[in-house]
């Protein structure tokens, strides 16, 4: 195996999983934003439980210099920080593969901006809770999905060995040649529950799937979930998924046995915290694509100017 | 002239206070906050602010005390009006029923219970201070018409803007009024969901390019249903967007107020009520709809908390 340095960028909920489980299998730092937490991370360790339960060493540091080459970068800053995040690593790494694991679309176009690094497109469904600088809870342990970009990627070779790197670590992972058809998948569904979740205050649960009532929420769901597969399919893509049947199963899981299972989508949580969505780079991408392609998406539209105006009145 | 107000909160205290003012009426309240009926009857309903007077109102929370009636006023919120109106119904077997609420689809409930409707739409507006006494906000008109499918005679309609307008709330009696209800109701429901949902009062709202642009699809919509049922609007729903964004830049709409407190929303009779009459006219409505959806979504979550 050749990746054995790994910097994780970026040390969140989703980028802390990362590092507290690639730690097992390669050594890893961490570049932070707040100088504070990168002195916590390396006094401490990172602990990682729920799914797992971990304790490990890592050295961290809030500035890209203290950051020795590695062989791979995982950008997890949310897509909101990523400019910012991107700027900071002009220049470093070298020839380092880079992955953008944040929601919605043009996260690796914005890295490209600032670097000429092969990059590794990637979704992630496992979901995590910050309890402090230096403890994650690792919730749900679904996967990684990743392929070589499209506009300059690795070979397909390397996203493999990455992938086994990560399953090796204790998380799930999936490699692909191609991965736009997971990507829009998920971007899909992400802008229609993302988006009417920040709207309601509603965690993704059943109401989200029901359609007996007009005014029920599964109705709008659909209709949201449809236009974005209209512009998948002008796109050319071919999902690999279906977003719908996404919304019905992630309701229907019942994670904790409850019979409404409630998951606070992390653009609810934003919007709990007062915190800028990254809704530019989910229902806004997908009116800009379908903007750009010709196809008509009005309530995707309606959704982001919601939350654009939303967010405004803070 | 024996009214009897249904639903005694801001905007049925000004209906019954005003009424209360003219010689030889009689004016009843049927209203279930307790508290509140018990001041009117022991100090009179106090209205401050635009106007400034005290009615002499025998209100009641028990519906069998109510004596036949000549005309019953509906201003509860639209979600209370069935239930309102099924406990009253009796009083107004000779009588004619105006509402006087927002949205549309409360008079065909009135409808299912009493024989003579009348369409009723008001612009005045205020709060409750203290059980007893309302502050007016806002002056405006009324204007009120026979309900088709169940009218009142004309003649009675007529009579009933006339009491109202020598009580100082200036009605206006039309045959079709139709098209100032409407026009309230486009203006409600493309300017209220956008507050609930945003936070952001109408002014911060409108003036936003993007939102503007939402308000101006959501006015669309209403216009065309009430094109296909053969509704001839008062005014443009979105001039009264535009002005309303001067003259109330910082006002909260009534729905953002409910919301905050959490408290059912009127969304039903308002984007539900486009949605609905769309539905009849095969006129589609998709943004009323997501908005009415979203509305609702939003009410839903309240539940999930405890």
């Amino acid at each position: 195996v050749s990746i054995e340095r790994v910097c994780v960028v970026g040390a969140g909920a989703i980028g802390s999983l990362y590092a507290g489980h690639l730690a097992q299998v390669a050594d890893v730092t961490v570049l932070t934003r707040r100088p504070e937490h990168a002195a916590a991370l390396n006094a401490g360790g990172l602990q990682v439980s729920g799914k797992s339960d971990l304790s490990v060493r890592v050295t961290a540091s809030h500035v890209p210099e203290g950051i020795d080459d590695v062989d791979l970068a995982i950008v997890a800053c949310k897509a909101v920080d990523l400019p910012g995040t991107a700027e900071k690593l002009r220049g470093r790494f070298g020839r380092a593969a880079v992955m953008t694991v944040q929601n919605g679309l043009g996260a690796e176009d914005v890295v490209r901006r600032h670097g000429e690094w092969p990059l590794i497109s990637a979704v992630t469904f496992m979901s995590g809770t910050r309890r402090s600088d230096t403890h994650v809870e690792y919730e749900l342990d679904t996967a990684t999905w990743m392929g070589p970009y499209m506009g300059g990627g690795p070979s397909y070779e390397t996203v493999q060995e990455l992938e086994a790197l990560l399953i090796a670590g204790g998380l799930e992972a999936e490699a692909m040649p191609d991965l736009r058809p997971a990507q829009w998948s998920k971007l899909i569904f992400n802008a229609a529950v993302n988006g009417v979740a920040a709207l309601t205050d509603l965690p993704h649960v059943k109401a989200y799937a029901e359609e007996d009532e007009f005014s029920d929420l599964g109705h709008l769901l659909r209709g949201l979930i449809d236009e974005g597969k209209a512009v998948a399919a002008a796109a050319g893509i071919e999902l690999h998924d279906d977003p719908w049947e996404m919304n019905v199963r992630a309701v229907s899981r019942g994670e904790t046995q409850r019979s409404d299972y409630a998951h606070v989508p992390s653009m609810l949580a934003d919007v709990r915290a007062r915190r800028l969505t990254e809704v530019d780079y989910i229902s806004g991408a997908l009116a800009r694509e379908g903007e750009r392609l010709g196809v008509p998406v009005p309530l995707n539209t309606a959704v982001y100017r919601l939350v654009k105006a939303k967010e405004a009145s803070w | 002239v024996r009214v009897c107000v249904v639903g005694c909160g801001a905007v049925g205290s000004l209906f019954a206070a005003h009424l209360a003012q003219v010689g030889g009426s009689e004016v009843w309240a049927y209203d279930l906050q307790r508290d509140h009926v018990d001041a009117i009857n022991s100090r009179g309903l106090r209205i401050s602010g635009v106007s400034d007077l005290v009615g002499d109102v025998r209100a009641t929370n028990d519906p069998e005390r109510i004596p036949p009636c000549d005309y019953g006023i509906v201003a509860t919120k639209s979600m209370h009006t069935e239930a309102a109106i099924a406990a009253t119904a009796s009083a107004f077997e000779g009588g004619a029923v105006c509402s006087v609420q927002n949205g549309v689809g409360n008079e065909e409930l009135i409808a299912s219970r009493v024989a003579r409707v009348i369409r009723g739409t008001t612009f005045p507006a205020g709060h409750l201070v203290e059980p007893g006494h309302v502050e007016q906000d806002t002056g405006g008109k009324t204007w009120i018409g026979p309900f088709e499918p169940k009218p009142a005679a004309m003649d009675e309609v007529e009579r009933l803007a006339e009491a109202l307008t020598e009580g100082g709330m200036e009605t206006v009696a039309m045959p079709d009024s139709r098209g100032a209800q409407w026009t309230k109701l486009i203006f409600n429901a493309a300017s209220n969901p956008v507050g609930a949902l945003t936070g952001l009062p109408h002014g911060w709202a409108c003036e936003r390019d993007d939102i503007r642009k939402l308000v101006r699809g959501l006015v669309a919509e209403g216009r065309a249903v009430a094109d296909a049922l053969g509704v001839e609007l008062d005014s443009d729903p979105d001039d009264l967007i535009d002005h309303a964004t001067k003259v109330a830049h910082d006002h909260k709409a009534s729905m953002l107020q409910d919301v905050e407190a959490r408290r059912p929303t009127e969304v039903d009779f308002l984007n539900g009520g486009i949605s609905r009459f769309g539905r009849e006219q095969g006129i589609e409505t998709p943004l009323n709809d997501a908005l009415w959806a979203l509305v609702k979504g939003l009410e839903h979550s309240w539940k999930l908390d405890d």
